[in-house]
């Protein structure tokens, strides 16, 4: 048959003063993710499987921006979203405004197979999450001491944090914050972007997936929802391809990031690289984002116009890449 | 070149049946709803302000499906969506879960324009509308007796309606007003462009009738119910969920953009890819065309363009 495929996706747009140790630690995350996904693909997993493991496998460590690790909102507490698509008859499930759920992305896959829906959200997912009997956990669970230093800095930088994973500059305070990278920076769209978790797959049927999952901006109004549970923004997946994106929300909401690549491929007759490539560069205008993408055809492809995006694939030919530059 | 501008109450089955008190009162809606926006184009507002104006009029309408006359959550509980989007740059705005604001649409306006957000939900939004100083009230307001018991058939079938038009079939002779097949279904939306080819569009509703608390249409998503960009402005209406998977109104200008069809082939199109029964859409182009195609057996809607050409229809007509 075909071949399987498969990419993972930490965030786009890095600092590129991050410390080396945590350029280390972020591959060694999206190294052990691509493990596991390409062992679920070798046992024949399905690709809506094998998307929903490796997010898993990204909430549940606090590195990135997703579950535990997740940012804060202005109130210093964690609402999370996510959502998954399988490609083969476009099903697909969201959620948006989890407080208390472990793993977003498998509530999102029980919106789609055990509710009459497609998207659930806030005290309405979270009753559903109850009665699935899904682990929950307390709030608390999902806040990390770094984010806790970031939401402080966002707060007196009085600005929306897109990338924060600029070390706390130690305890001096405000000074300190203005001097740090980010802060200088100064632009309101920065050139960072929270680190979104995605997994696209393509299995040896054919049959393409995509999931994402995120805790947002740091220091967002509650109650915002992004583009990571919105269905062709964030995610989509099809008969040819599927796509998780990652970036300034906002612009990949306005460009519908991921239903345009596979648009371009249904409508323009592109493959996944050139639909990859002119996506990038002609959706997106000033907003600064990235995306993976597979194809049924178990080609992998990611592009990005941010500095950086934490990223790995693998083929079932044996390659295999991380990398963040 | 010239204006435009399309306005839906639904798409749904629609019955033909439908009795004069049930249908009269929506053409009427309709009729005033498009009036409202051919004045103010004619005025030159802008298409932005156009359809936030002919969609709070639709939402104070309780005979549509959004604001006042909502479709009621399995727990009896208004919990109201809308959209807008401007064609040119390319904003957009967002509300879900919103039970206590008059007019969603201008929430979710108010999200564009003084969040550096597009979308807003549940508690978040709300405290978001009164920091705005907008306009709220009791839930009750929404509320009307046709939606209570529309919910109770609902629920007595157990089964989601997309519209509840048909009256469950049981032994029990039921409330003869609604026997008749009442048809208060779908969103509600309009679209417009102005004579510069300047496109906006905007979506509202309560959803699906004994919908999941929590539950999250097409609506207020970017690309599925609601989408404009250069070309053209669409606001769609049907079944939430195939919508969605359908990217329908995101489909609409790609498919202008990418095949070359022209607005209404490119409607007719998209339309055709979804499920029969499923889905309807209004939609202008940036040089003043219009569609209206659905494949319900109904859509309440209406059009007028600026060389004088109006419409008002519930079921097929042959400039569909």
């Amino acid at each position: 048959m075909g071949a399987w495929a498969i990419a993972v996706h930490g965030g786009a747009g890095v600092d590129p003063n991050l410390p080396k140790e945590r350029q280390e630690e972020a591959k060694r995350l999206l190294t052990r993710c691509l493990d596991i996904g390409i062992s679920a693909l070798r046992s024949n997993l399905p690709a809506i499987d094998v998307v929903e493991l490796v997010v898993r496998e990204l909430e549940t460590d606090p590195l990135f921006n997703s579950g535990r690790g997740s940012a804060l909102t202005e109130k210093g507490t964690v609402e999370m979203e996510a959502s998954i698509m399988d490609g083969p008859k476009r099903r697909c499930g969201a959620v948006s405004g989890l407080t208390t759920v472990k793993n977003p992305v498998s509530l999102a896959r029980l919106v789609m197979e055990k509710s009459p829906h497609s998207y659930l959200a806030f005290s309405g997912a979270e009753e559903f999450a109850k009665k699935q009997g899904v682990e929950m956990v307390d709030n608390e669970y999902f806040i990390t001491e770094d984010n806790v230093g970031m939401l402080k800095l966002a707060k007196e930088a009085n600005s929306i944090l897109f990338d924060y994973r600029i070390p706390a500059v130690g305890t001096c305070g405000a000074g300190a914050a203005m001097d740090s990278p980010l802060q200088m920076n100064g632009l309101p769209i920065s050139v960072y972007a929270p680190e979104t978790v995605g997994c696209v797959v393509v299995d040896k049927q054919g049959r393409c997936a995509a999931a994402t999952s995120t805790g947002g901006l740091m220091n967002k109004m509650s109650g915002r929802i992004g583009d990571s549970p919105l269905i062709g923004s964030g995610t989509y997946a099809s008969e040819l391809c599927g796509v998780s994106c990652t970036g300034e929300g906002e612009a990949i909401i306005r460009s519908t990031l991921a239903r345009e690549v596979s648009a371009v491929m249904e409508y323009k007759g592109l493959n996944l690289h050139e639909a990859v490539d002119y996506v990038i560069k002609n959706r997106l205008d000033e907003g600064k984002a990235g995306l993976i993408a597979v194809s049924k055809d178990g080609e992998v492809a990611c592009g990005f116009n941010t500095t950086g995006m934490f990223r790995g694939c693998a083929t079932e030919d044996g390659f295999m890449e991380v990398g963040v530059w | 070149m010239g204006w435009a501008i399309s306005v839906h109450g639904g798409a749904g089955d629609i019955p033909l049946s439908l009795p004069p008190e049930k249908r009269l009162p929506r053409e009427a809606g309709l009729r005033r709803c498009l009036d409202v926006g051919i004045a103010a184009l004619k005025a030159h507002n802008h298409p932005l302000d156009v359809v936030e104006l002919v969609v709070r009029e639709l939402e104070n309408n309780p005979h549509f499906n959004a604001g006042k006359g909502s479709v009621l959550t399995t727990s009896g509980t208004v919990e109201m969506e809308a959209c807008i989007m401007d064609g040119k740059t390319m904003k957009c705005g967002a509300v879900s879960g919103v039970s206590t604001v008059v007019n969603a649409i201008s929430l979710a306006r108010l999200v564009m324009d003084k969040t550096p957000h597009i979308y807003l939900a549940f508690d978040g939004a709300e405290a978001f509308a009164r920091e705005q100083g907008l306009e709220t009230v009791e839930m009750s307001h929404f509320i009307t007796p046709e939606n209570i018991e529309r919910l109770k058939q609902a629920q007595e079938a157990d089964r989601v309606q997309l519209d509840y038009t048909q009256p469950i079939q049981k032994e029990v002779p039921k409330d003869a007003a609604l026997a008749d097949g009442d048809s208060q279904i779908g969103t509600v939306g309009c679209v417009a462009v102005d004579n510069e080819g300047n496109l906006a569009t905007a979506t509202s509703t309560g959803g699906i009738v004994n919908k999941m608390v929590g539950r999250i249409g097409d609506t207020p998503i970017i690309g599925a119910g609601t989408y404009a960009n250069h070309l053209c402005a669409v606001s769609a209406t049907g079944r939430g969920e195939a919508i969605i998977r359908g990217t329908i109104a995101r489909d609409v200008a790609a498919v202008m953009e990418f095949k070359g069809l022209s607005l209404k082939e490119a409607a007719a199109y998209v339309i055709d890819q979804v499920p029969r029964g499923n889905a309807g859409l209004v939609a202008v182009s940036s040089t003043g065309e219009v569609a209206m195609p659905f494949n319900t057996t109904g859509m309440f809607r209406a059009c007028a363009t600026e060389d004088g050409y109006s419409e008002i229809a519930i079921w097929d007509s042959p400039t569909k």
